[in-house]
């Protein structure tokens, strides 16, 4: 519950200047609830709307036929359509979009740094690599196996993007984003060399390596979840304390906010979000920069309300792309990561071209 | 009007002129020695010849191991014989049609990358301002991609891969102007642009690949593998062109870099300057990606490598060029012989290349 430059929500003492403060224009938490129930309730829509989108061969008679008549009960195209095929992908989307809104949102806060997300950073292009490797080099090939691999790689490169934005980053967000750009390059680089280098072993993770969200069976789904979960849950945990880091260390520590156990908590909740999202779908980018920025201007600065925000647009912003991307380019399809990075890219540009003026540079 | 050799002490050099006698000596630092003959005068700044030498020395090793490594490995001294003119079967085939072509357009290409990347960190004042950062190089692939959508003619290909780098910058220029160009604002515009022009490459190119499956795919990462005589010719022609045209506007380029005021002021027309060095900058990255791909950060390295070696104030067109055939000759024979599968060099360089750029950006904040 902090703003941390606004005044407490509710009061008039200050006459509203520019634009009506943000998170205020829902009125309460009464309202804030009701939004996102309405945003829930959205998101429902648009995840049925998924199963009934695509060419296949299914009218939306048959798809609810098929659908009443349960898993396996019914044969045929539109049966194997809707559950092998539309299902696990929506349920993949969903998981996905709403690790990465969330894993934005603490990445955002944990560095202080509006432009953060773990796709641009570099966090899932390293969750991406550890992939690659575990795959092509060791040859593992079942999830729970080469999900540890992502998780890995998604801890190590926000820690070295915490440590950036310690050091080089001080006041300056652009330049973190800049650096983490970099290291996505190298590491991205790295996975499409291992890529080329060894075509054969490689074809399955084709498609995964531009980000998608087709083409999981539910097991793995399942297991994929089972670690966003456990992501989300800590997320939500360090959410008080770590919006408490804003006011600075030390009236934080007033506060009895732990403030290290806080960051390295945010670490392990990035390092799920992430690493479970990239293991899931392949390293999908823009997620994390947009949906909390969207959350923020519903929620304002409360960062609990902003994560449960961020994950129902996430999930939306991923179904959307996934949906626009069966239809983009007949008869292929648009990965869902190549749509959500058409999306995203406008918006940094727009976001970075807000910054303040006179940015060090 | 005095030509200049190097116009990075140009100021310095009219001053000395203007009050000196003949044998007046002025130290203009280490490397630098006054030239002055009959037509020209100016600093020459050796250690630029020195990189220029140092870079024909080393580019044409890379150039000659690039032809003479390979599955069917042709020895040294055949590969001079047969560039001289012999006549030996096979390997003139292997050597002539299919290992030449790729070596001189690692050479050529390189060099035109290198004053693409020149061109902008200097018009930008920006060392992150080069153009594969700041999504021109994408948005020439974008057009490349889409002439060849309708049409295989090279030259259509070429003239939307331009048109597709104009329309790239304008969109970078537009989005990130807002009372003025902040540096890092721009840089972060630029790879938003970057980052939506390759999210529409791949787009672009996942609805080709079916007729033409993995050749596309390999051209999206920037490689040099197929590239033939047809090609190179025209192209190599076409930078030479572009290489000589833009020797007069080199001046201007360095006295743009002190600002627009003190440019007009030492005599440079900057709005006519500017807009021919441009489309020059533009032009060069256009020919190379429509033909090659977009090859990653070899214009971001090749003008601050030259630059370091070259102890130069700005940047050295000339240097820029000979570092930026040096890099891209030896990516390209390192992506093709180092690994067990030949690399597109793209990928070699985005590796290099992106790792440089972290060096740079820890430089530059550290400096603060």
């Amino acid at each position: 519950m902090l703003a941390e430059t606004r005044a407490p929500g509710g009061t008039k003492a200050l006459p509203p200047a520019g634009p009506p403060r943000a998170g205020e224009r829902l009125g309460g938490p009464a309202g804030r609830a009701v939004a996102l129930a309405a945003g829930t309730l959205l998101l429902c829509a648009i995840a049925a709307l998924s199963l009934f989108a695509g060419v296949g061969q299914a009218s939306p008679t048959r798809i609810i036929e098929s659908l009443l008549a349960g898993p396996g009960a019914a044969e045929g195209t539109v049966s194997t359509i809707v559950y092998d095929m539309r299902l696990p992908r929506m349920l993949t989307a969903v998981i996905v979009g709403a690790a990465l809104g969330v894993a934005g949102a603490i990445m955002q806060a944990l560095i202080s740094n509006p432009l953060a997300d773990p796709g641009i950073l570099g966090v899932n292009s390293g969750a991406g690599l550890a992939v690659v490797i575990a795959v092509g080099a060791i040859g593992l090939v079942s999830f729970e196996r080469y999900v540890w691999f992502a998780l890995a790689g998604a801890l190590l490169v926000s820690l070295v993007v915490y440590a950036l934005s310690l050091t080089i980053g001080r006041g300056s967000p652009l330049t973190v984003l800049l650096a983490g750009v970099a290291i996505s390059a190298v590491l991205t680089g790295i996975s499409t060399a291992l890529a080329i280098l060894d075509p054969a072993r490689f074809n399955a993770l084709r498609g995964w390596m531009s980000g998608t969200v087709a083409g999981r069976d539910l097991a793995t789904i399942g297991q994929g979840g089972v670690v966003i979960l456990c992501g989300i849950v800590v997320a939500a945990c360090f959410a008080r304390p770590l919006a408490q880091l804003a006011l600075g260390d030390e009236t934080a520590q007033s506060l009895g906010v732990r403030v290290d156990a806080t960051r390295f908590g945010a670490a392990i909740a990035i390092m799920l979000l992430a690493g479970g999202a990239t293991a899931l779908a392949g390293p999908i980018l823009f997620v994390g920069l947009m949906v909390p920025h969207l959350a923020r201007l519903l929620a304002g600065q409360r960062l609990g309300w902003s994560l449960a925000f961020s994950a129902i647009a996430g999930a939306m912003l991923v179904l959307v792309a996934d949906i626009a991307g069966r239809f983009l380019i007949p008869p292929g399809e648009a990965p869902a990561g190549l749509l959500t990075a058409l999306i995203g890219a406008p918006v940094l540009a727009l976001l970075a071209r807000g910054g303040r003026e006179g940015e060090p540079g | 009007m005095r030509r200049q050799a190097h116009g990075g002490a140009s100021l310095v050099s009219r001053e000395a002129r203007g009050s000196a006698s003949s044998d007046f000596d002025v130290d203009f630092g280490t490397w630098r020695r006054p030239v002055r003959t009959r037509l020209v005068s100016g600093v020459l700044n050796t250690r630029i010849g020195m990189l220029v030498g140092f870079a024909i020395v080393a580019g044409t090793a890379a150039f000659l191991s690039g032809i003479a490594l390979g599955k069917y490995a042709v020895p040294f001294e055949e590969v001079i014989a047969i560039l001289r003119g012999a006549d030996l079967g096979f390997a003139n085939t292997v050597v002539l049609e299919w290992r030449l072509p790729r070596a001189v357009a690692g050479l050529v290409f390189g060099a035109a990358l290198g004053v693409s990347g020149g061109i902008f960190q200097s018009l930008t004042r920006n060392p992150l301002g080069s153009p594969d950062v700041i999504g021109l190089g994408a948005g020439a692939f974008t057009g490349a991609l889409l002439a060849v959508l309708w049409s295989d003619q090279q030259t259509a290909i070429t003239i939307l891969a331009l048109a597709g780098g104009l329309a790239a910058a304008a969109a970078v220029y537009l989005l990130a102007y807002r009372r003025g160009l902040s540096g890092m604002r721009f840089v972060v515009v630029g790879i938003a642009v970057s980052s939506a022009l390759t999210a529409v490459n791949s787009i672009l190119l996942l609805r080709m690949s079916t007729s033409v499956a993995t050749t596309a795919s390999i051209w999206g990462q920037g490689t040099l593998l197929d590239v033939r005589w047809p090609e190179i010719v025209p192209a190599a022609l076409c930078i030479g062109v572009l290489l000589i045209l833009v020797i007069p506007l080199a001046p201007a380029l360095h006295q743009l870099e002190l600002g627009d005021g003190t440019a007009a002021s030492t005599g440079v027309r900057v709005e006519r300057a500017r807009l021919g060095l441009l489309l020059i900058g533009v032009l060069l990255m256009a020919v190379v990606t429509s033909i090659a791909g977009p090859i990653a950060f070899v214009a971001l390295v090749a003008p601050q490598l030259a630059r370091l070696l070259a102890g130069s104030g700005g940047a050295t067109l000339a240097g820029s060029a000979a570092t930026g055939a040096l890099l891209l000759s030896v990516s390209d024979t390192a992506s093709a012989h180092l690994f067990p599968v030949s690399l597109p060099v793209g990928v070699v360089t985005a590796v290099a290349g992106g790792a440089y750029l972290l060096a740079l950006i820890l430089r530059e904040a550290s400096r603060r």
